[in-house]
């Protein structure tokens, strides 16, 4: 399958007055045609950062400080600023947590979708462009579309919002979403439903999608490939099944093994011990190092590298057990 | 085993004020109603003690106010609440009167930390403020009472001197949790107490939760969005839909034979770790709106089930096997 977007060695590093925040730093991974990818970390460990160095929002203090987006073959990071804005909402599109960074309060919804058609294509009659937003709300699972997009963003519940936003991100049946954390704020009745269409629709149209979320179960069932990130870095990557089922890195084990399901019922939860280290002052070395069970002393000295297992599975450790041996 | 809370036919409505354009309206001889929210409706469990009860539901479905009622915290439109057969609710209109010293036994622990505690006020005090007001302990046994506190919720004795803002929301948890602990509750009401918390340190949480369950006898109600949480901890599972309970029964029992349709599609739209799981086949429609409830079963319009009876007639709640009630016309 043909690669739709490399990033190779990226960081985006934050300039603020209290110091350094290294919110990205040297993360590495690849996504192919229709695929869909979970990038799976804690607060504050890089996932949204990533998604806005992909398409191209990163203000100051912030910056991309090195590495490579290459998005179908053209790289992104040298791209005008006229380039990324007829890309976005087109090729690339990104749906937020809160559907309020996409949608405009006072704009009704079909004036906001038909604008987004004609933003990218000027040629399309205003019948043809309200029939595409008709069937594209349609998809998603909104009832009686027409009625519905008469209306305010206020006027619909937060689920109904957030499936708006979807629907504006596959107008343009684009090549790559980018959804950071789209059910977090959802009920979980309203998150199967979104989990449900996102993955129908880029089965129908052939969308690789980015998924973002600290909940590993949310990708578990709809991911091919998993990205675990820790403090900027991405730990460990690799299939869902290798992943989830067998995963290698002392945090990602952590962190499947506190999910209360794999644990006896009652009991008390497999913990990671300590605390989620301040992005100002990372420890030295390994970032992970004084919360790991597996630490060897050259973790508290140098960084681990990146370690190629496989074609598709690379890890971020020095003492790792190798469970397929 | 005794019952130390009963909860019987509990209902609050909040009534939205009309505004200035309806009521001119009025005055021209049109008629608006004031809004009512039925947001907790005839409510009634027991809880025993030593039990956890887990509340689940959708959001808007009235568990925060449950919880706020349970905790003495919010008056009652009516109904009737007990704690060790001790009426303690008070009620809307005026005569809310505090039972102080159930008040004391029955404590509440909040989403968000941070914004539960008071951000000029070093820990010693946040955590002794209380049982020094209720002469549970003289001041100068404060320090090592607050000690002994801290101890238990995992924290060290040097967060004694340091502000809120010092700590990671893990630990302002601890400290929320140490406050309640300081007034010897023996039932704790948790509102997604772990909802705001990151994933690793969740699980330290929920093993707190656990043990000081243990060592202090202690009896929670539970209320979290996380379906895998209160599986992991609940003895029993209460699930209310539009301020309703819909079902009850033991967590063993919901988890493997849940009756009601509502309580059905809640547990199969919960994602898991199997990576097998590739259908979602979610609930229909929105949640609908506690002002307006629709007819009959109030979960009728998303049901897959729903029949003419269930747009026209309230099911009842009923037993349906030992110790397990719901409320649903497939039962009839
Ligand atoms: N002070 C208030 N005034 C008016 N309506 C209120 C008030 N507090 C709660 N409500 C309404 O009562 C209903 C139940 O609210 P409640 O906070 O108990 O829900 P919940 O189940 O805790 O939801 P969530 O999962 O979002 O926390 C909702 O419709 C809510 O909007
Ligand atoms: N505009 C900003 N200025 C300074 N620091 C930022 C900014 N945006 C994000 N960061 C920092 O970058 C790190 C990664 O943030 P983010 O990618 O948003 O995390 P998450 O994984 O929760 O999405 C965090 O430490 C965050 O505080
Ligand atoms: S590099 Fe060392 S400290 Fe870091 S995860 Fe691996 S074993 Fe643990
Ligand atoms: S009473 Fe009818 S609508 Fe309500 S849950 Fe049962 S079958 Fe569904
Ligand atoms: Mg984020
Ligand atoms: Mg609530």
């Amino acid at each position: 399958m043909e690669t739709i977007l490399e990033i190779k060695n990226l960081k985006t590093h934050f300039f603020t007055k209290a110091g350094l925040i290294k919110a990205v730093d040297d993360i590495s991974f690849k996504i192919k045609k229709g695929e869909i990818v979970g990038l799976v970390g804690e607060s504050g460990s890089g996932k949204s950062i990533t998604g806005f160095s992909i398409i191209g929002l990163i203000d100051a203090p912030g910056r991309i400080v090195s590495g490579s987006i290459n998005f179908k073959n053209e790289p992104l990071l040298n791209a005008s600023s006229n380039r990324m804005q007829s890309l976005r909402g087109n090729r690339l599109a990104m749906i937020f947590q809160d559907p309020m960074m996409t949608l405009n309060p006072v704009l009704r919804i079909d004036t906001q979708m038909i604008e987004t058609i004609k933003a990218h294509d000027k040629n399309i009659s205003n019948q043809e462009a309200f029939r595409r937003c008709r069937d594209t709300l349609g998809l998603v699972g909104i009832s009686s579309p027409e009625e519905r997009m008469k209306a305010y963003p206020h006027q619909f519940s937060g689920g109904m919002r957030q499936r708006v936003c979807i629907a504006i991100a596959m107008l343009n049946k684009p090549d790559l979403i980018i959804a950071d954390e789209p059910t977090t704020a959802l009920d979980v009745t309203i998150q199967g439903q979104v989990i449900y269409e996102m993955q129908e629709l880029c089965k129908k149209t052939g969308t690789a999608l980015l998924w973002i979320t600290h909940d590993l179960a949310v990708v578990a069932g709809i991911a091919s490939k998993i990205c675990v990130m820790y403090a900027g870095r991405i730990v460990e990557q690799g299939s869902v099944d290798d992943i989830i089922n067998k995963p290698m890195h002392p945090y990602t084990i952590g962190l499947i093994k506190s999910v209360p399901s794999q644990n006896k019922r009652g009991e008390p939860l497999h913990q990671i011990e300590g605390m989620v280290p301040s992005m100002l002052e990372l420890p030295i070395g390994c970032a992970f190092h004084d919360r790991c069970t597996e630490t060897i002393e050259n973790c508290k000295i140098e960084k681990p590298i990146e370690t190629n297992q496989s074609d598709s599975r690379v890890i971020r450790c020095f003492n790792f057990k190798d469970i397929r041996k | 085993m005794t019952d130390i809370l009963k909860v019987l036919q509990v209902s609050k409505n909040f009534v939205k004020p009309i505004d200035i354009a309806s009521k001119v309206v009025n005055m021209f001889g049109n008629f608006y109603n004031q809004e009512v929210v039925h947001a907790v409706d005839n409510v009634s469990f027991n809880v025993t003690s030593g039990e956890v009860v887990g509340v689940v539901g959708e959001s808007g479905c009235g568990k925060s106010t449950l919880g706020r009622m349970i905790a003495g915290i919010l008056p009652l439109t009516s109904g009737k609440l007990d704690f060790h057969d001790q009426h303690y609710s008070g009620f809307d209109e005026g005569n809310y009167k505090h039972n102080s010293h159930i008040d004391l036994k029955i404590q509440m622990i909040f989403q968000d930390p941070f914004s539960s505690l008071n951000p000029r006020q070093k820990i010693i005090d946040i955590i002794s403020e209380a049982p020094i007001h209720h002469k549970l302990i003289s001041k100068k046994d404060k320090k090592y009472f607050v000690k002994d506190i801290l101890n238990k919720v995992g924290l060290g004795t040097d967060a004694m001197d340091r502000f809120p803002h010092q700590f990671s929301g893990g630990q302002r948890q601890r400290i929320g949790i140490a406050r309640a602990l300081a007034v010897s509750p023996e039932f704790i009401v948790c509102d997604e107490s772990i909802a705001a918390l990151d994933v690793s340190i969740q699980a330290q949480v929920i093993n707190l939760f656990l043990k000081l369950r243990q060592d202090l006898n202690l009896t929670y109600l539970f209320i979290s969005h996380d379906i895998g949480v209160i599986q992991h901890i609940a003895d029993r599972v209460v699930v209310m839909y539009l301020g309703q309970i819909v079902e009850t029964a033991s967590s063993d029992e919901i988890f493997s034979h849940p009756n009601h349709p509502y309580t059905k599609a809640l547990l199969q739209g919960v994602p898991t770790l199997d990576t097998k799981k590739k259908i979602y086949t979610p609930i229909k429609g929105e949640i609908p709106s506690p002002i307006n409830p629709p007819s009959g079963c109030y979960f009728h319009p998303r049901c897959k089930f729903s029949t003419n009876k269930c747009i026209t007639d309230k099911p009842s709640y009923k037993e349906v096997s030992p110790n397990h009630f719901s409320a649903c016309h497939l039962n009839s």
